[in-house]
């Protein structure tokens, strides 16, 4: 269904002053968030910066955005906003003079997802301090900021968001998951299209700044919503369009670094489940001192548990197919990188029920922060004294089941799909998918 | 499977107490472990700066200030496995100071164990269905 074909939502997303002002909105607030981190009581739970960014952000991205609008986070995201408008040299619509910043192509072999890979894993490494310590959340806020001010000025587009940014990886991979696209129309109206304005940009607007091609679009995962193809395409194209979900996963990637992100963020979902949920405070000290041998250990069990031991088992698992790939024994590139779409269906869902817990426990804290945002005592909206409350935990461990089995379900599809295009059997990964969904339950429940 | 109501063992209910020390950001034991229908008395003792213990589930919490020792008793009449936190903001992990609190036999998991088993048997035989749809047919 096409939803621009509504006058109303098309205007909307054709202007530039609505996303303007929401774009003003959430720099606001990330400035804020990057003041109080600095300023602001040392206190985590008691600070804006960890509050609205750990807990009330991240809930409603894992929660809502990233399930149902794919990448409508980075839609209305603020980061590359600075950077991108010193590199236009406007605000709105394009200048008649372009300032002259260096405007580079981005490296070929670093045109892929490992430096997100690594940015990822290396802001995971240090989360139990990242997340519960205001100055720290801060540093790396201010971090993403400047890094995409410098590459704006260095790169040409949003060499950021398409590169470095450690959220835009997964949002990106699990955006193929969500119910909504944004496509062409015809395909032939782009054929015989001139100049294509969509990817060169024309007066009404920038050629595409995530560096995608909007006619040859095929998946949501690099497309970052931008807007920019609607209000460029002198042919009226472009659409987005509500579908079935998951629909980019028949098409699996066959790419190894789409491949690795999908083994870590089901990874660290689980070990995020075991250390920061768990019981075990061993775990919770090996995880929170950085720097100390506890810590290193931790790291290694990290990166073990990422790229040695569940990408092992799933090629192993792999290697059992009673029909073995047509390249031979073993597991070819191709078939591992297409059965691993697999596990990003039920990867979200491991997000979404370890984020339940962590956010129905926390979340009166974003009343008091909301009154008291630097925890120095404000009541602005006299809701500082809410007390601290889990919230909805009878419905807790129904709602981490239905997610689980239902990812897990999903997750078989998939699976099923992608093994008809490479084809080999499917039930291998569905039983790894099973185990994976047993380790889960455990640690959650 | 997953909805059959599950065999209840008859015990006696029995008085409980656990003694539990609180140090950032742990506690010891952080397992704990009691029929349905026992009285608990936690006696919760701080090792470092003054710790909480909340029961989810139970809303029920008690605090012990630095050296000091509080107890809380309750009725565990409540089946099932729950979280128990730090209530009181004392440092940085405050938020994932857990231990976990199971009254009888973990209902609820095993039921999710069924329902994954269930979903993962009906994904491959929704697979194996066209292929055995002919066999079935034949005869
Ligand atoms: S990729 Fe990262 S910085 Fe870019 S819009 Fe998305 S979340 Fe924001
Ligand atoms: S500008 Fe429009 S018609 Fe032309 S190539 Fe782009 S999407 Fe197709
Ligand atoms: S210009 Fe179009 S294709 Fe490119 S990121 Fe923006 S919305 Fe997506
Ligand atoms: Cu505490």
């Amino acid at each position: 269904m096409e939803l621009t074909r509504n006058p109303f939502i098309k205007n909307a997303l054709k202007s530039r002053y609505p996303q303007l002002a929401v774009f003003i909105v959430m720099l606001v607030g990330y400035v804020f968030a990057i003041l109080a981190g600095l300023i602001g009581t040392p206190v985590g739970s008691h600070n804006f910066s960890i509050v609205f960014v750990w807990i009330a952000w991240w809930a409603i991205l894992i929660l809502v955005a990233v399930p149902f609008f794919g990448r409508g986070w980075c839609a209305v995201c603020p980061i590359p906003l600075p950077g991108e408008w010193l590199q236009r040299g406007a605000v709105l619509t394009p200048p008649d003079k372009k300032p002259k910043w260096l405007n580079l192509r981005w490296p070929k072999a670093l045109r892929n997802i490992w430096l997100q890979n690594i940015s990822f894993l290396l802001l995971a490494l240090f989360s139990s301090v990242l997340l519960t310590t205001p100055n720290i959340t801060a540093i790396v806020l201010a971090a993403m900021l400047f890094a995409a001010i410098g590459l704006s000025t260095i790169f040409e587009r949003r060499s950021f968001c398409r590169y470095l940014c450690p959220v835009g990886g997964f949002i990106g991979l699990y955006s193929q998951t969500a119910p909504i696209e944004l496509r062409i129309k015809e395909k032939q109206v782009c054929v015989t299209c001139d100049g294509k304005p969509c990817y060169n940009g024309s007066a009404n607007g920038y050629g595409c700044p995530w560096d995608v091609f909007p006619g040859g679009l095929t998946k949501n995962t690099y497309c970052g919503l931008c807007m920019e193809c609607i209000r460029t395409c002198p042919h009226d194209n472009i659409a987005i369009n509500l579908r079935p979900f998951s629909a980019d996963l028949s098409k699996p990637s066959t790419r190894m670094d789409e491949a690795f992100k999908a083994f870590i963020m089901f990874g660290s979902a689980m070990i995020y489940a075991g250390v920061l949920l768990g019981p075990w405070g061993a775990l919770k000290d090996a995880a929170y001192n950085v720097g100390t041998s506890a810590w290193f250990m931790y790291v290694i069990i990290f990166l073990g548990m990422i790229f040695i031991i569940l990408p092992g088992l799933f090629s192993f698992s792999l290697s059992l197919s009673p029909n073995p790939s047509p390249a031979g024994r073993g597991v070819g590139v191709r078939v591992f990188a297409s059965l691993a779409t697999a596990l990003l269906p039920l990867g979200l869902m491991f997000w979404v029920a370890f984020s339940l817990s962590f956010v129905l426990t926390n979340a009166t804290y974003i009343f008091v922060s909301l009154s008291d945002p630097l925890g120095l005592g404000w009541n602005l909206f006299g809701t500082a004294n809410t007390a601290w409350q889990p919230m909805l935990t009878s419905i807790l461990a129904p709602a981490q089941t239905l997610a689980l089995v239902g990812g897990l379900i999903w997750s078989a599809r998939t699976a099923q799909k992608a093994a008809g295009e490479v084809k080999v059997s499917s039930i291998p990964v569905i039983i790894y998918c099973f185990i994976a969904t047993l380790a889960m339950l455990w640690l959650l429940l | 499977m997953a909805f059959a109501p599950f065999p209840v063992r008859p015990v006696t209910p029995q008085e409980r107490t656990f003694r539990i020390e609180a140090g950032q950001f742990s506690y010891t034991p952080s397992e704990l472990s009691v029929n349905p229908g026992d009285t608990i008395t936690i006696e919760l003792v701080s090792t470092d700066v003054v710790h909480g213990l909340y029961v989810d589930g139970y809303d029920i919490s008690v605090e012990a200030d630095p050296g000091q020792t509080a107890t809380l008793t309750f009725l565990a009449d409540k089946p099932g496995s729950f979280r128990f936190r730090c209530n009181v903001t004392c440092g940085a992990m405050h938020p994932f100071m857990i231990g976990k609190l199971s009254v009888g036999q973990n209902e609820w998991f095993y039921r999710s164990i069924g329902l994954s088993i269930i979903a993962t048997i009906g994904s491959i035989g929704y697979l194996m269905f066209p292929r055995l749809l002919p066999l079935i047919t034949a005869h």
